[in-house]
């Protein structure tokens, strides 16, 4: 496989200036140790290159642009669980990796085998542009437009080292999505961007800024809603540079760009942004169709071609396996293309951790994707894992597999798929743990029947206000607070991520740990003996309100 | 006071240096301290006769610098010399420079030859900025410099 099919390829220039990273990061691991850098000094310039100190240990969390990674890298993710870590890895709600016990002397190593298979550290953290992410189902979802891929990576390659925005006020984060239905949360980042295609034949993009969670979480505004393809990088020099030049940096909790959006208003936000658009040298900025299509040839696209019936195939198998059944009902997307499917592994086997993997999952993944789906994986934004282009006939064979490596289970989009920030096991600002609770919600609910019958419904948990677990997008959440030195958990329902994106509401009095467990079987009950014929929980919450649901979660308390 | 030269331009010591509301009194001065929260717009009247201005970093965190330089290059057009100053470190060296900064005013104990290799250390560059530029290889990427 020279071109690799679903991300872009690097050639020499790329891999040199990989090594220029390296080798500036290592000189900067040795100021540190001699002295030259202080702490301070230090702090920022380790973060751009994706070095935090958490509570126990260095942590080191690897780009994965756009969730898309090839067979042979996710193999190098499992060597570096095996070589460097404690055997196993962490994927992320923003599609990266990170590995939990580093030495900060090891770190240059890593960073050298990740680039031998053309994979960083860059901008996975610090106040920059972070890694872009996108749509995990991309170049495969039959409801996309544009494959938002290509302009991910040309987001990508301006971002990187930029020179004017690598000390902004704060994080600052893009996502881009090229299908009506957003799975990206456009609106719960920094810039949100949304393509489609445009009458010439060239992409256009409706963009939105200012959303995010955090502590103050807030729905992103639509700035402009068709950017021409040949202004993309015009128009967020704008955008950003505003942002850099009017950001508070007097208080980190009002330093993202969100904040600035509330204080302007949108409206004064997009002069602002047409101000500078006026004074700039467009011709300098122009993202000409040569350089897109350059980009775009270094994606490989997979040759497509499903002989015989294969759509007649799958369906004889899943009326031979009900158990087979259940995991396609929830497990896969509409293909483009008709004897293909969208198959998505779950990273959330009921009591585990969820996004945890193992070098041999990994491994074993990296396999399974040469032989089912060219080679390509894509992490999604609920930690899971995605092969992107399945051939029908032969999903039974890909499920088999998967079932010997426990990584069938049969839960996306249901219960069991739960996203928890690392919280108090690993991260010095939380206020609780929020893998012990996902792990025993994932366990209460672990039937795959169960899980089927009560639909979808997601779980997020943070361990505190940060939102790292998106608490606020659950349908419903789970906040970590601290009472009187005890692990206490405040409950939300109805936030949502998708279309029509919302910010749930605090259902009550937070509960201890098991207390809440409880309080959230309860509520599923309820739920279970109220809903309408087809109705979601979601639904029965817009329908009948919290009020029922209060009662069942405090009923005993 | 030590001056490391980012580029060509050879950087010159001045004898009086004045702030922005100090500006319009002193019709003889040519070169002026920006405030980190100055907008360089304000010296437009003056960019005929000023051949330095000076920006401040207080912490090498605060990025608006590279913006305040940027916008003297680029919307001012701004043609003499532009320095940074403070709290500034040579892992800065490259972005400064393509921001359109001249000069440094190099913080005691500061190593020279870190930040020469700071200025060579990447072949090419994923983005435009205010240096003149020729494309390599397909796509975004371009190497910089005469
Ligand atoms: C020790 C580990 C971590 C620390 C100390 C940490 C710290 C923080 C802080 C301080 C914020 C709030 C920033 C703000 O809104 O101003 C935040 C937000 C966030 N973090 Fe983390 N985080 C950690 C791990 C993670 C992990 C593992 C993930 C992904 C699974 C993650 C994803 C996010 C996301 C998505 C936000 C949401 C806020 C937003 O972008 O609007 N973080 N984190
Ligand atoms: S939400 Fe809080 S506890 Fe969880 S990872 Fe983020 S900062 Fe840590």
């Amino acid at each position: 496989m020279s071109v690799p099919v679903g991300h872009y390829q690097y050639d020499q220039i790329d891999r040199d200036f990989l090594d220029a990273r390296i080798a500036e990061f290592s000189e900067q691991v040795a100021r540190r140790i001699d002295g030259t850098l202080t702490e301070d000094e230090f702090k920022p310039l380790r973060l751009m290159n994706g070095l935090y100190l958490q509570l126990h240990a260095y942590m080191l969390r690897i780009a994965i642009p756009y969730g898309t990674i090839d067979s042979k890298q996710m193999r190098m993710f499992a060597y570096i669980a095996r070589r460097y870590d404690r055997d196993y890895g962490h994927f992320t709600t923003r599609q990266n990796i990170q590995f939990n016990w580093i030495k900060l002397e090891e770190t240059p190593d890593i960073l050298r085998d990740l680039a031998r298979v053309d994979m960083h550290a860059i901008q996975t953290s610090g106040n920059c542009i972070r890694n872009v992410t996108s749509d995990e189902f991309a170049g495969a979802a039959a409801d996309e437009l544009v494959d938002p891929r290509i302009h991910a990576e040309i987001l990508r390659q301006w971002s990187t080292l930029h020179p004017e925005f690598t000390f902004l006020p704060r994080k600052f984060k893009i996502a881009i999505s090229g299908s009506p239905n957003d799975r990206v949360a456009a609106r719960f980042h920094d810039i949100g961007i949304l393509a489609r295609p445009g009458d010439d034949g060239r992409t256009v993009f409706r963009i939105f800024v200012g959303g995010g969670l955090g502590r103050t979480p807030i729905i992103g505004q639509e700035i402009f809603d068709a950017v021409p393809e040949e202004r993309l990088l015009a128009t967020l020099e704008a955008i950003v540079r505003v942002y850099n030049a009017h950001g508070r940096r007097d208080n980190i909790y009002k330093a993202r760009i969100k904040i600035l959006v509330q204080a302007l208003g949108i409206d004064a936000y997009r002069e602002a942004v047409e101000a500078e658009l006026a004074q700039m040298d467009l011709e300098h900025y122009r993202l000409t169709p040569d350089m897109v299509d350059a980009i775009q040839a270094r994606f490989a696209v997979p040759t497509l071609s499903a002989p015989g019936n294969p759509a007649q195939e799958l369906a004889n198998k899943r009326r031979e396996n009900p158990e087979f059944d259940l995991w396609v009902r929830s497990n896969t997307h509409p293909h483009r293309d008709a004897g293909h499917i969208i198959a998505v592994v779950s990273l959330k086997p009921a009591g585990g951790i969820p996004g945890d993997a193992t070098s041999a999952q990994m491994d074993r993944l990296a396999d399974l994707a040469d032989e089912y789906s060219f080679g390509e994986l894509r992490i999604t934004h609920l930690q899971n894992i995605v092969l992107g282009h399945v051939r029908q006939d032969r999903l039974y064979d890909l499920w088999t597999s998967l079932k010997e490596v426990d990584l069938a289970s049969a839960n996306i989009g249901l219960i069991g798929d739960i996203v928890a920030c690392p919280g108090l096991d690993y991260c010095a600002l939380a206020n609780a743990r929020s893998i012990p609770i996902a792990q025993k919600l994932g366990a209460r609910f672990g039937d795959a029947s169960l899980q089927a019958e009560i639909g979808a419904l997601r779980i997020n948990i943070s361990g505190c206000i940060n939102a790292c677990g998106h608490h606020h997008a659950g349908h419903i959440g789970l906040l970590g607070v601290d009472k009187r030195g005890e692990e206490f958990f405040q409950i939300t329902l109805g936030g949502r991520a998708e279309n029509g994106a919302s910010i749930g509401t605090i259902l009550g009095p937070a509960l201890p740990e098991d207390d809440t467990v409880d309080a959230i079987a309860r509520l599923v009950d309820r739920y279970l003996g109220m809903r309408e014929k087809g109705e979601t929980f979601l639904d029965t919450l817009d329908r009948l309100g919290d009020a029922p649901f209060k009662e069942a979660a405090y009923e005993t308390v | 006071m030590r001056l490391f030269e980012l580029g060509e331009r050879i950087a010159k010591v001045h004898e009086s240096l004045v702030t922005l509301p100090e500006l319009a009194e002193n019709t003889d001065v040519r070169a002026v301290l920006l405030d980190i929260a100055d907008d360089p717009a304000a010296l437009k009247p003056y960019l005929n006769r000023l051949e330095l201005v000076v920006l401040r970093f207080p912490i090498f965190r605060d990025g608006r610098v590279f913006t305040q330089a940027r916008e003297l290059r680029e919307y001012l057009r701004f043609s003499g010399e532009i320095r940074a100053e403070g709290h500034v470190l040579p892992d800065q060296a490259a972005f400064l420079k393509r921001c359109g900064v001249d000069s440094v005013v190099l913080p005691d104990g500061s190593d020279p030859a870190l930040w020469e290799r700071q200025l060579s250390r990447f072949p090419v560059a994923y983005q435009r900025s205010v240096l003149p530029s020729r494309p390599v290889g397909a796509g975004l990427r371009v190497e910089e410099g005469t």
